[in-house]
């Protein structure tokens, strides 16, 4: 019975660390499979963490706030989307100044709307409904039943990898926007027009990126802090590569991250484990099984490359 | 050539975004004395000891005096920040919380005209002429909720979730399990209590993992003092339905149905009073000063008669007391927490 609850904490803990990677790293697949490098996820998730924040507190709704986080990781997907793929930049760069920008427009929106202060308020009185939740089931009798409670978001999430994985593979336009990170030259000699598909990708990976940001700040922290955002673009951007490119496998590396944080949340306390230990675990078990597991990873061929029209 | 201007309006905007996060506060115009507050890493109304601070300038402010502040987004900011209160030319600079110890001896070296004064860190009388040290003695308000805790836990098992390991840090675990112990003895109970610490007072997402594992474990009521990371235990006790107990702050509007009590740091007092003494002229530099429940620096939030029984409150209000005659000494140490413990029976 124990046993059983401290697993069912341990699963319910992972996804929630893991929820807001997935919509990352998905939105990274998306648009490296195109062929546009995005290493910006991390400052589209804090800019759209701080705006779903800020909507969520204005209007009273979480849903309004999620949606507006998508939209404003969309808008600096825009601007990444003009520079690597109109203007020819470095996406590298691109991706590097998209960081700042997010987090310090954020900020900045922040201190100007909450007072001067970089936090904006809670929205803890506006969750978004969590699972058991919605389906009526009461869970105060049980506590096994308690541990078990999810946010929606993260079925939300599975069913982005779902749909993601079903479109770049099964549908005749997830096969065009792979040729343009394959080989975007052929692709434009069938006739597809690769500067269309590379923006509406990259687009959408800010719109996923911006999700992730609305959820951790709408369902764990419930504020936008500097901080809120600190590091999981990067581990998302890692997971894309973890998992091969994959939408599957970039979730599933999602999960593997979430379920190593959780561990550590699970295993505090035991006296004779040093708390650094612990905090160190979550890089340890990544690395271990990065070395075990994953034998070789293939990047789309023409990943980061601009494509200048007429090129072999 | 294209590329180029790209490149440039990049840079631009690159080092305009690293502008916009740093900018500071200008105060207005150059009349009368001048105080600047520099937080730690949680930030001007981090519904903690940051805020609680910010209210004691405002009180200074309503007094006449100009106040500003900066925050430390990074603990590279904190050199920087305590170089430009000093060269704004301000009277007294505060830094919140021990995080910023070393930088202020540093700051209080390097600026020898600038005072200075640190919340929660000491230092032996007359070592730094030029920095004052405002210390609380945590462990006594600690005390208090803990007893409440013991005395209202209806699992007979409490959590404790510590932000970081440091001496000031331990003295409220201390505290908080002596008092547990001393209820468990005055009930003949058998509580269970579980102390973490999750290395970290940013970090939203572990406090509420960790508070929402020891929920699930039984426990019903939890201790944070873990800053902006422990407000996640208070969200967790609230999507649980179970009690939280805040600290520094009144925490209770933060999820008024589920914070059960709250240890009060009344830094707003010792930042006011403080101040106060600098301002008005008198040289209390080189000091640190503590601001117990004798003093009113520490106590327990007024709205704790929201959710605690009357009885259990008189009855905490007579520990109080104690504490203050000194009938009862609460620990900070693991140490003198065993000898409490061990004097219990």
């Amino acid at each position: 019975m124990n046993l059983l609850n401290t697993v069912l904490l341990t699963v319910s803990i992972s996804l929630m660390y893991s929820a807001p990677l997935i919509f990352t790293a998905l939105g990274g697949v998306i648009t490296q499979r195109a062929g546009v490098d995005n290493i910006g996820l991390e400052g589209m998730m804090a800019f759209g963490a701080c705006g779903a924040s800020i909507l969520c507190h204005f209007t009273g709704s979480p849903w309004i706030g999620l949606v507006v986080g998508a939209l404003f990781g969309a808008t600096l997907a825009i601007l990444h989307a003009f520079i690597s793929v109109t203007a020819k930049g470095n996406q590298l760069i691109s991706g590097i100044a998209i960081n700042f920008i997010g987090l310090g427009v954020g900020v900045f929106l922040t201190r100007f709307l909450f007072n001067g202060a970089a936090q904006s308020n809670s929205t803890i009185n506006e969750p978004l409904p969590k699972l058991l939740g919605l389906l009526g089931i009461d869970k105060s009798k049980s506590r096994l039943l308690e541990s078990s409670e999810i946010d929606l978001t993260v079925i939300f999430a599975f069913a982005f990898a779902v749909l993601i994985w079903f479109v770049l593979y099964k549908t005749r336009i997830g096969l065009r926007v792979r040729a343009c990170g394959e080989h975007p030259g052929a692709a434009d000699t069938l006739g597809v027009n690769v500067t269309r598909i590379r923006y509406v990708a990259t687009i959408l990976s800010g719109v996923m990126a911006g999700l992730g940001g609305a959820v951790t700040s709408l369902t764990i922290s419930y504020r936008f802090t500097p901080t809120v955002i600190s590091g999981q673009g990067f581990i998302a951007l890692a997971a894309v590569i973890f998992g091969n490119w994959k939408p599957i496998g970039a979730t599933l590396a999602c999960l593997l991250f979430g379920f190593a944080q959780a561990l550590t949340v699970v295993l505090a306390g035991i006296p004779w484990l040093p708390t650094q230990i612990l905090a160190m675990l979550p890089y340890a078990l990544t690395l271990l099984i990065l070395v075990i597991f994953v034998e070789r990873s293939t990047p789309p061929k023409a990943l980061g490359q601009p494509y200048f029209k007429g090129q072999a | 050539m294209k590329k180029r201007m790209f490149s440039l309006v990049l840079v631009l905007v690159l080092i305009l975004a690293l502008g916009v996060g740093c900018a500071p506060k200008e105060g207005e115009e150059q009349k009368g004395k001048r105080v600047a507050l520099i937080t730690d890493l949680g930030g001007i109304n981090d519904e903690s000891f940051n805020q609680s601070a910010w209210n004691g300038m405002k009180q200074l402010e309503a007094d006449g005096y100009e106040i500003s502040f900066v925050e430390s987004e990074k603990e590279a900011d904190y050199a920087v920040n305590f170089t430009n209160k000093t060269e704004e030319g301000n009277d007294l600079v505060w830094g919140i919380g021990f995080l910023m110890e070393e930088s202020i001896i540093n700051a209080s070296k390097e600026h020898k005209d600038q005072k200075f004064a640190i919340v929660d860190a000491g230092f032996p009388e007359g070592e730094y002429p030029n920095l004052i040290g405002a210390m609380f003695n945590s462990e006594e308000s600690s005390f208090l909720v803990g007893y409440i805790a013991g005395h209202v836990t209806e699992t007979d098992h409490v959590g404790f979730v510590l932000g970081m390991e440091g001496d000031v840090m331990f003295s409220l675990q201390y505290g908080y399990l002596a008092s547990v112990a001393y209820a468990d003895k005055e009930l003949g109970k058998d509580i269970r209590v579980d102390a973490v610490t999750i290395d970290t007072f940013g970090d939203t997402a572990k406090g509420k993992a960790t508070a929402t594992k020891m929920f699930s474990d039984g426990a019903d009521i939890v201790y944070h003092a873990a800053g902006q990371a422990g407000s996640g235990c208070i969200t967790a006790a609230k999507e649980m339905g179970k009690w939280a107990i805040g600290v520094d702050l009144d925490q209770n509007e933060l999820a008024p149905d589920n914070v059960l009590t709250s240890a009060l740091k009344n830094v707003d007092q010792a930042v006011y009073l403080l101040s106060k003494r600098v301002l008005e002229g008198e040289d209390v530099g080189g000091k640190t000063f503590f601001f117990g429940l004798k003093e009113g620096g520490v106590g327990i939030a007024p709205s704790s008669d929201k959710h605690v029984p009357k009885d259990i409150l008189d009855k905490t209000a007579e520990i109080e007391k104690q504490i203050i005659d000194g009938e009862i000494t609460v620990p900070i140490t693991e140490a003198e927490f065993e000898t409490f413990k061990g004097n219990l029976g």
